[in-house]
């Protein structure tokens, strides 16, 4: 089965690693990734006013050319799927929204949030599946304590999201097992790392990244992963004194399955 | 005749779709606000504010530019209330209007200027938020 993938404006840009390295892992899965050349960027943040119309649009074009090709759309960013997921929704749920978008997009058929909507860690659980995962794993991760960093936009709002348990996640940590690295479990794995206000109030980010990184690194870690862009860029500027490297899940992915970009082939893996 | 307007309060329960009647004052989303120490008016007493119709003095609050939009309040909330939405939405009311934004496309350089490795989610989502 192939995806629809919408890699958001960040993977072509300064989040080029998270991007490359799930495109050769997806490869070497066989699990085949087309991208929409006309995707445009989701908008970043989930507008959660009902009359906030125009805002939405970008990401309901996107959902409906992947409706068009028979597919489910893939994201990898945290927050492009939290921004694809709830507009999704809110095409399925919410009438005014829904009859308004399609006012304005005009298309042939309305869209009324048919497309699935799947993170590409839920593609490496229930399409891959993380046994599989663990098996076609040439370079594990052995002795590796690495604490996952969840961060909100994946998890919260949980009744909207129903991406894991939005106090007690586990996704991340099942996928470090399969890949053979050590989780460790820490408070502050779903709590803000200050987001977007980075640019308005830099010791606040400081402050909740420092409880974030404290809190990973008393219980062990030695390396955080994310699949947040935002996150990763908010942690490393505020953590740097604290000396704990932050990934993006997918260069790790890339790693254990010897695809990551020092190579310029991607090694095909026989079953 | 003038075209009948609504209160702002209505205007702020309707754009939001939040019903801030359905809060029991409980304080958990205060309590759970990663914003808390930085904020004048705390997310319950937002709430309240709403319904009591207080909106000219929230459109000054300081939660109108701190909250991260983490959900956290939403969450945790044991009634369902959806604080954020709240917030958002008098947001919108205050950017909304002529010259109110909080921050504007021509601040991208001071911003790109400052810090190369900035992601461009970043500036995208400061843009959305802080601006109409």
């Amino acid at each position: 089965m192939s995806f629809h993938y919408y890699p958001g404006c960040t993977l072509k840009t300064k989040a080029k690693d998270l991007d490359e390295c799930a495109r050769k892992s997806a490869e070497a899965l066989g699990v085949p990734l087309i991208e929409w050349e006309e995707w445009q960027c989701c908008g970043t943040v989930y507008p959660q006013a009902q009359d906030e119309i125009a805002t939405r649009l970008a990401a309901i074009r996107a959902l409906d050319e992947a409706r068009r090709n028979g597919s489910d759309l893939l994201t990898i960013c945290s927050a492009c799927h939290h921004v694809m997921k709830r507009i999704n929704r809110d095409m399925q749920t919410n009438e005014d929204i829904r009859t308004k978008a399609n006012n304005y997009l005009a298309l042939d058929t309305p869209y009324t949030g048919q497309t699935r909507v799947v993170h590409y860690l839920e593609m490496l659980r229930d399409t891959v599946g993380f046994d599989e995962l663990r098996k076609r794993v040439l370079y594990p991760l052995t002795g590796r304590r690495i604490g996952a960093y969840y961060g909100c936009m994946l998890l919260r709002p949980s009744k909207e999201m129903q991406f894991d348990d939005p106090e007690n996640p586990s996704i991340m940590e099942d996928f470090l097992e399969a890949i053979g690295a050590e989780p460790v479990r820490y408070p502050y794995r779903n709590e803000c790392c200050g987001g977007y206000v980075a640019l308005e109030e830099a010791a606040l980010v400081g402050e909740l990244c420092g409880k974030v990184l404290d809190s990973a690194r008393q219980k062990g870690a030695e390396a955080l992963i994310t699949a947040c862009p935002l996150c990763r860029y908010n942690l490393r500027k505020n953590g740097s004194k604290q000396d704990m490297p932050v990934y993006y899940f997918s260069e790790l992915l890339a790693e254990a399955l010897g695809v990551n970009r020092t190579n310029t082939e991607p090694v095909r893996l026989e079953k | 005749m003038s075209p009948v307007r609504s209160e702002p309060a209505e205007i702020v329960t309707e754009m939001s779709g939040v019903n801030p009647r359905k809060c029991m004052r409980c304080g958990k989303c205060s309590a759970t606000c990663p914003s808390f120490s930085k904020i004048d008016i705390p997310p319950h007493r937002f709430v309240m504010m709403v319904e009591n119709g207080e909106i000219e003095a929230l459109l000054s609050s300081q939660l109108l530019w701190k909250c991260l939009s983490c959900f956290a309040c939403v969450e945790r909330c044991p009634r369902g209330v959806e604080p954020s939405k709240l917030v958002e939405a008098v947001r919108l009311l205050q950017i909304r209007g002529q010259g109110k934004n909080y921050r504007t496309p021509d601040d991208v350089p001071q911003f790109v200027e400052a810090d190369e490795e900035i992601p461009q989610q970043l500036i995208t989502s400061t843009l959305r938020k802080y601006s109409k």
